[in-house]
């Protein structure tokens, strides 16, 4: 993981209550509170419907919600139009000007940031020279690759030193390489400049890889809003436990004492603090699940029957029935399934540590 | 011909049809003009066709009269004016309808596109007694405005059909880097649809150039525009100069269809 610059917990943006409806009845955006930090890199993280993007649009300026308020800088800003908010936006088929080369394109904010002659040209080759560019400056977008295009409109985002920088899934239209070198890139550009980035994203991989903080959207509200480590390990309901990573989420019973949960096929798990006793559901990862062989003294051990095996080289993946669950996801690495060799049909003990097991709240 | 070497016989009798109908359609539609053109080039006062022999007198005669050079002027002017002004507005409600959030987009879509649609004796009548009262008929600002009613569609059209291949994100990205919203229009806009533009200004252009419905109404003996002058001209005395002038009509006509179509394809790619 990467490290982290320091963050500040001064709030850049703040939304408060804010709704947004297209047509007067169905909400896009119900109740919004969310924060973004100076200098943070923030992900709005969800399916498409959620209302991640139509949060953007607003924060942008191109949208206006329907009602509350959104501050920046401290200051209310949701009539301002766009071009008097000062945040960069790059988008998702990066909105590059066809008709005007890579250096006029990004030239073309810094007049009205009174920015001119010799010191826009200084500007336009150093952030030329930050993207790696050196040379394209008179060559049109569509002589570009995606990749290429992509990092004109992000110089373009940053050249006229926004407060705020937002990208709407930015990484969309480039193939699996190109993305993650991007993502990379964003990061270290990001952090050297010490911009606060508000990225949207329906790929839970790239909120984990560049996010100190993901939001995570869905029917309109932040489900969680956590670092990546947090939202992996402690996610705060069943939505978020399944849409971050893979999970498996298991039926269970906490004792009236309420410091153990019995699951389902009897496994019972102490629970570190005591919760309110009742039916609860609880996930583990299916990287937490091993042979029962290899685990620790402390881990607590199950029967399952393998119904699935997929082979995927540097780890296997199998299908189990267990833990009162018909399709138990376990992820194993390749040495332990060269050695255990498990079949379909065949019978097997899986064991777990007591801390991999999650209680979601009710 | 055009056929793939395994198409059967049937698809080679179908294929011969169908080029035949089209060929037989397209000389029907331009038949007139072929015997326009050569009528305008006869030695003779009197129209007979086969020509028995050919000259540019009647070019020359058009040339020296002054009431052709002052009609010729007239309709320039006009439709000039006419293609500016259209132009103008047509973009503008284009650009209007265009927006996503434009309330009742059909109703108004359709009042402007209605001077397309409603029979032109109509609206020449409706133009002459309205600017009766106005002071306007008889005025080349008169036929200037009606002109620009007739024109105006296919502004809108041209225009519309342009901005529906335009990014709109091109707009917000201007306006987030800064850019108020008349320099997004001419810095970013414009300059993407300016084919699109042009193409409307042509035909704007082509409709008043040609226009004589409306014109006959209008015009008194000042303004009389070139197509009110081969009308009058027909009715008044039968000479072939009235030939010439329509040989270059069709000239005009011919040039502006090709530089309608080579804006287009500068407009995709």
């Amino acid at each position: 993981m990467l490290v982290k610059t320091p963050v500040g917990t001064e709030a850049l943006v703040a939304f408060e209550r804010v709704t947004k409806s297209y047509d007067g009845a169905t909400l896009v955006v119900k109740a919004l509170d969310l924060t973004v930090r100076r200098g943070e890199f923030l992900t709005l993280l969800g399916p498409s419907g959620s209302g991640k993007t139509t949060t953007l649009m607003m924060l942008a300026g191109f949208e206006r919600p329907t009602s509350g308020h959104i501050l920046l800088d401290g200051a209310p800003v949701e009539k301002l139009p766009p071009e008097k908010r000062n945040i960069g936006v790059v988008f998702q088929n990066y909105a590059l000007f066809p008709h005007m080369s890579v250096e006029e394109n990004i030239a073309f904010p810094l007049r009205y940031h009174g920015v001119t002659g010799p010191a826009a040209k200084e500007k336009v080759d150093k952030v030329l020279g930050m993207i790696h560019l050196e040379g394209f400056g008179g060559r049109r977008p569509t002589q570009l690759s995606g990749g290429q295009q992509q990092r004109v409109a992000l110089a373009r985002a940053l050249v006229f030193q926004p407060k705020l920088v937002l990208m709407d899934e930015p990484l969309g239209a480039l193939d699996k390489q190109l993305r993650e070198r991007m993502q990379v890139e964003i990061k270290h550009i990001q952090r050297s400049l010490g911009v606060t980035i508000v990225f949207v994203t329906h790929d839970q991989s790239e909120a984990l890889t560049m996010s100190d903080r993901i939001a995570v959207f869905s029917d309109g509200m932040v489900q969680q809003l956590a670092g990546p480590t947090e939202l992996y390990e402690r996610p705060a309901n069943r939505f978020v436990a399944q849409f971050i990573g893979e999970n498996n989420v298991l039926p269970g019973d906490v004792s009236t004492d309420g410091r153990a949960l019995r699951l389902a096929g009897g496994a019972v798990v102490l629970l570190p603090a005591a919760i309110a006793p009742g039916a609860v559901e609880a996930t583990v990862r299916p990287e937490r699940l091993q042979a029962a062989d290899r685990a620790s003294d402390r881990a607590i051990r199950f029967p399952a029957t393998v119904r699935e095996v997929f082979f995927l080289g540097d780890h296997a993946r199998l299908t189990c029935e267990g833990l009162g669950v018909a399709e138990l996801s376990v992820k194993m690495a390749a040495a332990e399934f060269s050695v255990l060799q498990p079949a379909a049909g065949s019978s097997l003990t899986l064991a777990f540590e007591p801390e991999a097991i999650h209680v979601l709240a009710r | 011909m055009w056929l793939p070497q395994y198409a059967t016989p049937g698809e080679r009798i179908g294929r011969t049809f169908v080029v035949l109908f089209a060929v037989l359609v397209a000389l029907f539609l331009v038949a007139p003009l072929l015997v326009v053109v050569p009528l305008s080039f006869a030695d003779q006062p009197f129209f007979t066709f086969p020509v028995p022999s050919y000259s540019v007198r009647w070019y020359a005669d058009f040339f020296s009269s002054e009431r052709w050079i002052v009609s010729v002027f007239n309709s320039l002017v006009v439709a000039v004016l006419t293609a500016v002004i259209a132009t103008v507005l047509g973009t503008l409600a284009a650009l209007g309808l265009s927006r996503p959030d434009f309330p009742g987009r059909g109703f108004v879509m359709a009042v402007l596109i209605s001077p397309m649609i409603v029979p032109i004796v109509i609206v020449a009548v409706g133009a002459y007694l309205f600017f009766g009262n106005l002071g306007l008929a008889n005025t080349r600002t008169g036929l200037v405005l009606s002109h620009t009613a007739l024109a105006l569609p296919f502004v809108i059209v041209t225009v519309t059909a342009t901005l529906s291949g335009y990014d709109r994100n091109l707009s917000r990205a201007a306006a987030s880097l800064g850019a108020p919203p008349l320099d997004v229009f001419r810095r970013v806009t414009l300059p993407l649809i300016a084919p699109g533009v042009a193409s409307g200004a042509v035909f704007a252009f082509a409709t008043s150039f040609d226009e004589v419905v409306v014109a006959l109404f209008l015009t008194g003996a000042e303004q009389r525009t070139l197509p009110v002058q081969m009308f009058s001209g027909i009715r008044d005395q039968i000479n072939p100069t009235i030939m010439a002038a329509a040989t270059m009509l069709i000239a005009l006509s011919v040039a502006l269809f090709v530089t309608v179509g080579w804006l287009a394809r500068r407009a995709k790619g």
